[in-house]
């Protein structure tokens, strides 16, 4: 059995990290680290059935995309485990939120340290939009609403097969503006294939700010009952309830748990930038300072040296 | 007389996937429309309705290959990569997933008009990396092209005819290889998909003539073996003509035109089908009339080319039976 404490030492782990992360680089996805990261610690910690990593630890550099002249090709998969039928699969939809997933596998023993240092270095595998050669990573998910669809075809052709393991997605609120999304869900409500999970991180950001003010999406829950998901909506913060939404009966549907989430939490002063939290990039070494010293103090932890 | 075929695909993919776990028929609302109706019927365990939802479709069946499937995806051609380009290219094109990609009503072989005609899908797919392009241009290509689709390791796009379809050739698609149907030396003839019977017409009647011209048809668009094509452009005297089912801009007009550029070829060149512009709802003999895709258009191209003109009538195409040149018909080895 893993306990709460544990899973949250994960999530507190992985905010530490994304934080150092930023102010070393003067900016970074810091938002999706407050919203997302106990979402992402309760999959890799408590409910993603996965099994040892099979790639090492410290990322290989990126080795070319998929050609007939790249036999050696491989995704970042492997940081999951094996793809073998009694194991879980995990997408990122929101391929974006690639930091806060790289420091989920750090803090679950699945990628060392080392690999952060390497995030966004030209000729990285380590990607800042989480590629499909990426840590952790099996398809290329940059472009927004195609995780749901492409996980419901593996659902769909595993559940073919035999395969009693699940495909999950971690997906964002923001998706939902995407038509192909509501195109998986009747499509999966069509088949039946209830062996794919979704968890949503609704934080009711996007990226020119409130979802409210771009494009306004209304109630979601509704949207997918009526569209014949199974949907359960939380507290996203709650890993209680995360462990509870999981069980919800979703035979012949897929379950979408939406996790309703603060885009400030655990960094206060991110308010500040609202409404534009999506990637938050320091304006002056002032507030940089500020930001360290401030959000350090949130996570319990001293301000990052970032002077050499 | 030619042999017409009626609806050819329905039996080869029946034959070709009933039985085969692996393979799954994926249709979006167009099911008979695709000659797939009686698959659905007899084989529903292979067989999967996606609706109206192409976005979602080429996701789901690049899902399908990772799971190890090799989805035959059915539709419309033009809307298999117009409104879900990105999801053919992200979740199927991209990860090279075994997807065949069964496009039908390729160019004017629709009357639907412009949002019905795939112009410039062969442009599109020559420009996306690890992409196969294939193309039927009688009913024994359609009879062979989900063998010839299936046996590719990557993604592919075929432009397949539907309904009653003539018997030009009698050799299955070979991937790779280019059909020469004449042997001539005066001017080299490229052609694809439905303007191949068109030129075969056009030669006869250039050979009554007193010019000789060697015809290329091409299944195969990419990958492409460029020196054999070189190799056939050195045994003509005058130069080139390339007749197409689509946009000159992209398609086997331009593949000829680089493959030359490419090797300095000085010869000319005449690139003929839809010529910059959309096209519009008809029968299919009117619009390749309308907008130059038939036999009289390549007789116009040629005669440009020599600078002469050959007193070809529209009666010399219409009693050049095709079956003449059947015999000739035979694959080339590349």
């Amino acid at each position: 059995m893993r306990n709460e404490r544990q899973t949250d030492k994960v999530a507190l782990g992985i905010r530490r990290r994304v934080f150092e992360h930023a102010i070393r680089n003067n900016g970074g996805y810091l938002s999706q680290a407050c919203s997302a990261a106990e979402q992402l610690a309760w999959l890799y910690n408590e409910e993603l059935n996965l099994g040892a990593p099979t790639l090492p630890l410290i990322p290989k550099p990126f080795e070319g995309v998929p050609s007939p002249g790249n036999p050696d090709y491989h995704t970042g998969a492997g940081y999951n485990g094996p793809s073998t039928p009694e194991f879980d699969r995990l997408f990122i939809a929101p391929a974006h939120y690639a930091l806060v997933a790289y420091a989920t596998l750090i803090e679950v023993g699945r990628m060392a340290p080392e690999g952060l240092e390497m995030f966004n270095q030209d000729g990285s595998s380590v990607e800042m939009i989480g590629a499909e050669h990426s840590p952790g990573m099996e398809v290329h998910n940059g472009t927004l609403g195609i995780g749901l669809s492409t996980a419901s075809g593996l659902a769909y052709g595993r559940r073919l097969r035999g395969d009693t393991g699940r495909t999950w997605v971690f997906m964002s609120d923001g998706e939902v503006q995407e038509g192909q999304t509501w195109e998986a869900v009747q499509a999966c409500a069509h088949h039946g294939i209830d062996n794919v999970l979704a968890m949503m991180d609704v934080n009711d950001q996007q990226c020119d700010g409130a979802m409210s003010s771009v494009m306004e999406v209304g109630d979601i829950r509704t949207k997918f009952l009526n569209f014949g998901a199974a949907c359960v909506e939380i507290d996203g913060h709650d890993l209680n309830a995360m462990r509870d939404a999981v069980h919800e009966p979703h035979d012949g549907k897929p379950l979408i748990i939406l996790a309703r989430t603060n885009p400030f939490h655990t960094m206060s002063i991110l308010e500040e930038r609202f409404p534009r939290l999506h990637y938050v990039r320091f304006k002056s070494e002032v507030e940089r300072a500020r930001f360290n010293t401030s959000i350090a103090a949130d996570l319990g932890v001293d301000p990052v040296d970032y002077t050499h | 007389m030619v042999e017409m075929v009626n609806r050819p695909y329905a039996s080869a993919f029946e034959s070709f996937a009933a039985g085969n776990p692996d393979i799954l028929c994926l249709s979006a609302d167009l099911t008979s429309s695709c000659e797939i109706d009686g698959f659905r019927d007899r084989h529903p365990h292979q067989f999967l309705s996606l609706g109206m939802a192409e976005q979602n479709m080429m996701s789901f069946a690049g899902g399908l290959g990772l799971a190890g499937f090799r989805p035959f995806i059915h539709t419309f051609g033009v809307f298999m990569y117009r409104r879900p380009y990105d999801q053919l290219m992200a979740s199927i094109a991209y990860p090279r997933r075994k997807v065949r990609m069964m496009g039908f009503l390729p160019g004017v072989t629709t009357p639907g008009g412009m949002t019905h005609q795939s112009i410039e899908d062969i442009s599109v797919m020559r420009s996306i990396p690890n992409m196969t392009i294939l193309e039927t241009g009688d009913a024994t290509e359609v009879e062979s092209i989900c063998e010839a689709a299936d046996s590719i390791d990557g993604p592919v796009w075929c432009r397949v005819l539907r309904g009653s379809v003539p018997r030009l050739f009698h050799t299955p698609i070979k991937v790779g290889e280019m059909r020469e149907l004449s042997s001539g030396d005066d001017i080299l003839v490229v052609t694809s998909g439905i303007c191949t019977e068109e030129a075969m017409r056009a030669c006869a009647a250039f050979a009554n003539a007193g010019l000789s011209i060697r015809h290329l048809h091409l299944h195969t668009i990419k990958p492409f073996n460029t020196e054999a094509l070189l190799d056939q452009i050195g045994s003509v005297k005058h130069g080139v003509v390339t007749l197409e089912n689509h946009v000159t801009e992209g398609g086997i007009g331009s593949l000829v035109a680089e493959t030359m550029a490419d090797a300095g070829v000085g010869k000319k060149l005449v690139r003929l089908g839809l010529q910059d512009t959309y096209a519009h709802g008809g029968s299919r003999p009117y619009l390749m009339r309308y907008y130059g895709l038939d036999a009289l258009a390549l007789v116009k191209g040629i005669e440009g080319l020599m600078g002469q003109e050959f007193g070809i009538t529209e009666d010399d195409l219409a009693t050049a039976r095709v079956d003449d040149v059947h015999s000739l018909v035979k694959a080339e080895a590349l």
